[in-house]
């Protein structure tokens, strides 16, 4: 019986050791030693092409817009969908959800379709020289859509659970709107919400679909880094399409580290106060 | 401070919360909301505390509109059932938020505050677990963590959500006898709303009695126990026999026992008759019922029977448990039964309470 079941238990270790191999570690050793493969000097060579810069730069400003953008509008929507009713609830919910169920390339072709040059507002952008599609608030808004989900989608399950009757305290206890959601409600939630925005930001600095599409892939004005990637890929540039995918590879690292390091940080208040759950 | 409630009414959708609720306390009374689920009296409750409002009806506080007056303003102390206390705080952190909210004008100074938080800390028996979190206190710590933290701003006002509903037996007895004599200690006006009438009766200065939305009854516990107004507040306030009366050549009569001096002059073919077990009378000479002992349960000091009555059907009767022997008061035994004190209704809302021996 006792063998029996730590056999089970090897096994099931194995299995899983070698499916994180296959799919996570593997890809991952392939990226950086592509990258490196013709040494240190041709990676660094990738980095010093102002192509291969402002990619970095795009792809960071992209994000550092997006995130903020999404947590505002996922602690509404969560706040929203968490503590009233109302007409219409049952559409909030599935409209936060679309940019899951829809692929980023039709997100990406109905924005070309609404401001395109031969879309709904594109006479009226043209007419005031706004560009959004082949342009950098083209690059926003489809990021912006369809990293949408991430924090309200984390919030939402966690705020239900806990109720309003803390702030409902607090409100009693003299706290004023903005009181109750700095001192009560955003400390409830911050843990969630930190991880709903590692996952957005991941999202958005990787998200290639709808970008592919509303881009137009303009070497040193439209191209974010998943795009840089595809392109020099293309053009049989290995080296540097590997360098620029181990970049972006290595923030996907930095931000599990991160999370990992306020996990330890703050690993007592976690642990007396079942804080995220 | 007196607090006035009139004509209050509330309505969710199509479901009537509250229908014309009136109600006073007077200052530093104890008044309990007594009901089942859904009868309205949490509902009352949040209104009080500003988290809800009326749709039609005033409450003022010394004449003051209270409506007009924002939750956060109203200088109430709240305390929920399931404690409510803000996890992510230390309890000293928690009794201190009503004081570090406020606009700095009116906020003490740090040192004050500290102050304030140790002699709540100690008048709550919890000096030392300052530094603790929520999750690291019991159900019972729990509770008084956050009635110190209610008290903290001073209130004018204390409100009480089922306070001891999710503690166990035992701590909630304890607790309950603690915050009464708190509360006389502090002069402090209380609304308590709870379902459980032991509690209702145990603490509170005046009982309402709520249903459906209305107040079938308010008064002091012996007023509500003894002198029932309704055939619920009979019901839902200790345990109580139920007797179908039927008018015959003699008056109003069950089985043989006919209660004199009927006030209604021959009206009502029907009438129920509402008696408490402690009203039966065993053993009694001239007794109109004779009965069987069905079951003993022995309850401590007392003793509980369930009685088979030739004619009117099972009836529970209590006596001292002393007396089970003295009285050869066993399963089986042949007994006579008298009623010795009832309420009786009839119709709408006739009402009829009867003492036996009070008449010629």
């Amino acid at each position: 019986m006792t063998t029996r079941a730590s056999v089970v238990r090897v096994l099931m270790i194995l299995t899983s050791v070698a499916v994180l191999t296959v799919f996570l570690l593997l890809p991952l050793a392939v990226v950086f030693s592509e990258a490196f493969k013709q040494g240190l000097h041709a990676f660094t060579r990738v980095f010093h092409q102002a192509e291969a810069r402002s990619a970095i730069w795009l792809t960071l400003l992209v994000a550092v817009i997006a995130v903020p953008v999404n947590m505002v509008f996922g602690v509404t929507a969560a706040w929203l969908m968490a503590r009233f009713e109302f007409r219409g609830k049952a559409l909030l919910g599935a409209f936060i959800d679309l940019p899951f169920s829809v692929s980023p390339v039709i997100s990406g072709m109905a924005f070309v379709l609404l401001f395109g040059a031969q879309g709904w507002f594109g006479p009226w952008l043209i007419e005031r020289n706004l560009g959004v599609i082949f342009a950098v608030p083209g690059l926003v808004l489809a990021t912006v859509f369809i990293t949408l989900p991430f924090i309200a989608r984390e919030l939402i399950p966690l705020m239900q659970a806990q109720g309003s009757e803390e702030e409902e305290a607090a409100r009693v206890l003299g706290a004023g709107s903005w009181q109750m959601f700095f001192r009560v409600t955003l400390p409830n939630i911050r843990w969630a919400l930190l991880y709903g925005v590692l996952l957005c930001n991941a999202r958005a600095m990787g998200e290639f679909g709808a970008v592919s599409v509303v881009s137009g892939h303009i070497r040193n004005l439209t191209t974010t880094m998943p795009l840089e990637v595809e392109m020099r890929y293309n053009e049989y540039d290995y080296v540097g399409a590997f360098a620029v995918a181990s970049l972006l590879a290595l923030l996907a690292v930095l931000t599990l580290a991160f999370k990992a390091l306020m996990e330890w940080r703050y690993r007592h208040e976690l642990a007396a106060g079942g804080i995220h759950r | 401070m007196t607090l006035s409630i009139q004509s209050i009414g509330r309505r969710f959708g199509d479901t009537v919360a509250l229908a014309q609720v009136s109600l006073e306390v007077k200052p530093g009374e104890f008044v309990a909301l007594l009901g089942p689920s859904g009868s309205g009296k949490t509902t009352l409750l949040r209104i009080l505390a500003g988290l809800d409002y009326p749709d039609v009806g005033t409450v003022s506080l010394d004449g003051d509109d209270f409506l007009a007056t924002d939750a956060r303003k109203r200088r109430v102390g709240l305390v929920f059932q399931h404690y409510a206390l803000f996890r992510h705080m230390t309890v000293a952190e928690n009794i201190a938020f009503g004081l570090r909210v406020r606009p700095w004008r009116l906020r003490p100074k740090r040192a004050q505050i500290a102050s304030r938080v140790s002699e709540l800390l100690l008048r709550v028996r919890l000096d030392g677990f300052g530094n603790r979190y929520p999750a690291q206190l019991s159900g019972g710590q729990r509770q008084r963590v956050a009635l110190a933290r209610a008290l903290a701003v001073e209130p004018q006002l204390l409100l009480l959500d089922e306070p001891f509903g999710a503690l166990d037996a035992q701590v909630r007895t304890g607790l309950r006898r603690w915050l009464r004599e708190l509360q006389e200690e502090l002069g402090l006006s209380t609304v308590l709303v709870t379902h459980d009438q032991e509690e209702a009766l145990e603490l509170a200065d005046r009982v309402a009695v709520m249903n459906n939305g209305v107040i079938e009854q308010v008064g002091t516990p012996e007023e509500v126990y003894f002198e029932p107004a309704t055939p619920f507040v009979c019901e839902f306030i200790g345990r109580v026999n139920r007797v179908a009366m039927r008018r015959g050549t003699g008056g109003l009569s069950a089985a043989g026992w006919v209660p004199r001096d009927e006030p209604w002059h021959g009206h009502y073919p029907h009438a129920t008759a509402y008696i408490r077990p402690e009203h039966l009378e065993i053993g009694a000479q001239d007794a109109p019922w004779q009965g069987v002992v069905r079951h003993v349960y022995l309850a401590g000091s007392i003793a509980h029977l369930d009685l088979d009555v030739s004619g009117v059907g099972t009836l529970e009767a209590d006596v001292a448990s002393e007396d089970l022997a003295r009285r050869n008061l066993a399963v089986g035994a042949q007994v006579s039964v008298s009623p010795a004190r009832s309420v009786l209704f009839a119709g709408e809302n006739a009402r009829w309470s009867w003492q036996a021996g009070a008449g010629p």
